[in-house]
């Protein structure tokens, strides 16, 4: 017989696993480690949300549903994206209620890639975009940014990347891993450029609430923007809800249409109880509110102490990681994690995770304690201390 | 004062609410000021009257201290000029009495009275407060167990662990 791992699909075997698995594996099981590695808040669901899961739970509310989600969902969502950025969406027809953001993009890529098309990403971003594009066929062109442009896509880099192939280009500010967002303006410049080429956006706002200065800005309420955005958002990280798995996808009709396609197949609906419960998260918004003015001390608490430790660092403006650069070490990112895992039990996540151009930084999620926010930087700084006298 | 200063005085009064032991210089770090622009917002504050004190919230009966304490519903006649305020900053003057508060329904005031022994608490009510020209009924009920406390839940809450990585 031959080797199993010949029977694994050309696509999925040429998906090359993760370098630093073995570095994963060890942080999940180091004891007594202080983790900045985790890409999700430290706060519980709010408990109103919650108990809304168990109410619902109680009244039996045990069943599929509509494939499109519960239409007192969409409409509620389409009232609270109309509220905050001007858009409307059809409850019915132009929402689709997903198992996170994550099928979300699934569905969207799979739904517009033929094979051989080009999406274009900017990097450093989160990890799953490449592979997802791979799946559906389609080819990932990145535009590197970095800290001299604050980590912006920008319009001019982004135009020279466009060839006749290019489907679309995935926008996703607030930025995982960097913390970098995009202003009104910087949005118009590439709003520009995609009507120009007549490009589909999918924007991953997933970070969007969790904005510190200025305010988020809806890619589809630009100018003429809406028809051509599929725009992906959920529950995960505003609410704290990562295990609910609660997401949404709202853009033009047919593309939702065929984004149902592939969801009543693979997914049928997303589950019940979190579809009950978001419901009630959209009705929190002082929660949120409490939550982000957390996490905004900490975002100031983190990038004063990186600095003050010796790592320039990069100012955050919205979700929940900052992304320092550690080149003065001369240590590789993956070098500068596992050493400091094993030297000080701190857990950070290698720049170049998040694409060849984040190597030099580390990413650090500050969704953690303030206490251990603080015995964290003090570890971090014992770390430094050490490779200079070395 | 201009707004941003006011939005700088609600924040470090928003973390001194969830922790008053915090110091100056971490405060400065949380939002991004100065040590001594901090400093003289709170000196501020105290003068004007808005921080009143820095108080620990205590589980009693998990450090074994054992004392009673009771809810008092107080219905009250106000009086002509001074309203309610007369008669609650009267019975605010007793240090048994650890918060007054004037409430809508079917009573006015709520009282909180502290003491060591039941017959401690209930001798306070019926010798100091009820006799009180203006006070026309009162209700006593004795606090059996706290649950919660200035937002600090007492029992011991589980939660869930986060994995170390995730991307």
């Amino acid at each position: 017989m031959s080797r199993m791992s010949e029977r694994v699909a050309e696509k999925v075997r040429q998906i090359k696993g993760s370098g630093i698995r073995e570095f994963f594996d060890i942080a999940q099981r180091m004891e007594g480690a202080i983790s900045l590695g985790v890409g999700e808040p430290d706060f519980v669901t709010p408990w109103s949300i919650r108990e809304a899961g168990i109410f619902s739970l109680e009244k039996g509310y045990t069943s599929y549903t509509s494939n499109w989600g519960l239409l007192e969902l969409r409409e509620a969502l389409s009232d609270v994206i109309y509220k905050e950025s001007g858009v409307y969406y059809e409850p019915e027809g132009e929402i689709l209620i997903t198992t996170g953001v994550s099928e979300a993009f699934d569905l969207v890529i799979r739904a517009i890639v033929n094979p051989g098309d080009e999406v274009i990403l900017h990097e450093p971003s989160y990890v799953s975009y490449k592979p997802c594009t791979a799946f559906a066929g389609g080819t990932s062109v990145c535009v590197d940014t970095g800290v001299e442009d604050e980590f912006k896509l920008r319009a001019d880099k982004l135009e020279e990347t466009i060839t006749e192939r290019t489907k679309a280009i995935i926008l996703s500010y607030p930025n995982n891993p960097t913390g970098a967002t995009l202003s009104r303006k910087d949005l118009e410049a590439i709003a520009d450029v995609v009507n120009e080429h007549d490009l589909l956006v999918i924007s991953d706002e997933i970070y969007g609430k969790l904005t510190y200065e200025g305010t988020h800005v809806c890619f589809s309420s630009l100018n003429g923007m809406q028809d051509r955005t599929i725009l992906l958002n959920g529950f995960s990280k505003a609410y704290a809800m990562t295990g609910w798995r609660l997401g949404y996808a709202a853009g033009n009709k047919e593309i939702i249409e065929a984004m149902m396609k592939i969801h009543q197949y693979v997914m049928m609906c997303a589950p019940i109880t979190a579809q009950m419960a978001a419901i009630e998260a959209l009705k929190c918004d002082e929660e949120v509110e409490r939550m982000v003015s957390e996490y905004n001390r900490r975002r100031r608490l983190i990038v004063k102490g990186l600095r003050d430790i010796g790592l320039s660092c990069f100012e955050p403006k919205g979700a929940f990681y900052a992304f320092p650069s550690i080149q003065i070490t001369g240590l590789t990112s993956a070098e500068f994690a596992k050493r400091l895992l094993m030297e000080e039990k701190v857990v950070v996540i290698p720049g170049s995770v998040f694409g060849a151009c984040g190597e030099g930084s580390i990413r650090c999620a500050y969704a953690v304690s303030q206490y251990e926010l603080k015995e964290a930087l003090e570890r971090i700084e014992r770390f430094l201390e050490r490779g200079r006298v070395v | 004062m201009n707004e941003k200063d006011g939005e700088k005085e609600l924040e470090i009064l928003k973390i001194l609410e969830e922790n008053a032991r915090i110091s100056d210089t971490e405060i400065a770090e949380l939002v991004g000021m100065e040590e001594n622009e901090v400093e003289e917002i709170i000196s501020e504050l105290k003068r004007k009257g808005i921080i009143r004190g820095y108080k620990a919230v205590i589980n009693r009966e998990k450090a074994g201290i054992e004392i009673v304490q009771a809810l008092i519903d107080v219905k009250v006649s106000p009086e002509r000029n001074t309203g309610y305020d007369a008669i609650a900053e009267r019975i605010s003057r007793f240090p048994e009495v650890r918060s007054v508060r004037l409430v809508s329904g079917e009573y006015d005031l709520s009282v909180l009275v502290s003491g060591k022994t039941m017959h401690e608490v209930a001798y306070f009510v019926a010798e100091k407060i009820a006799p009180l020209e203006q006070v026309r009924n009162t209700v006593t009920h004795f606090l059996l167990k706290t649950y919660k406390e200035n937002g600090e839940v007492f029992g011991e809450e589980e939660k869930g662990k986060r994995l170390a990585v995730t991307l």
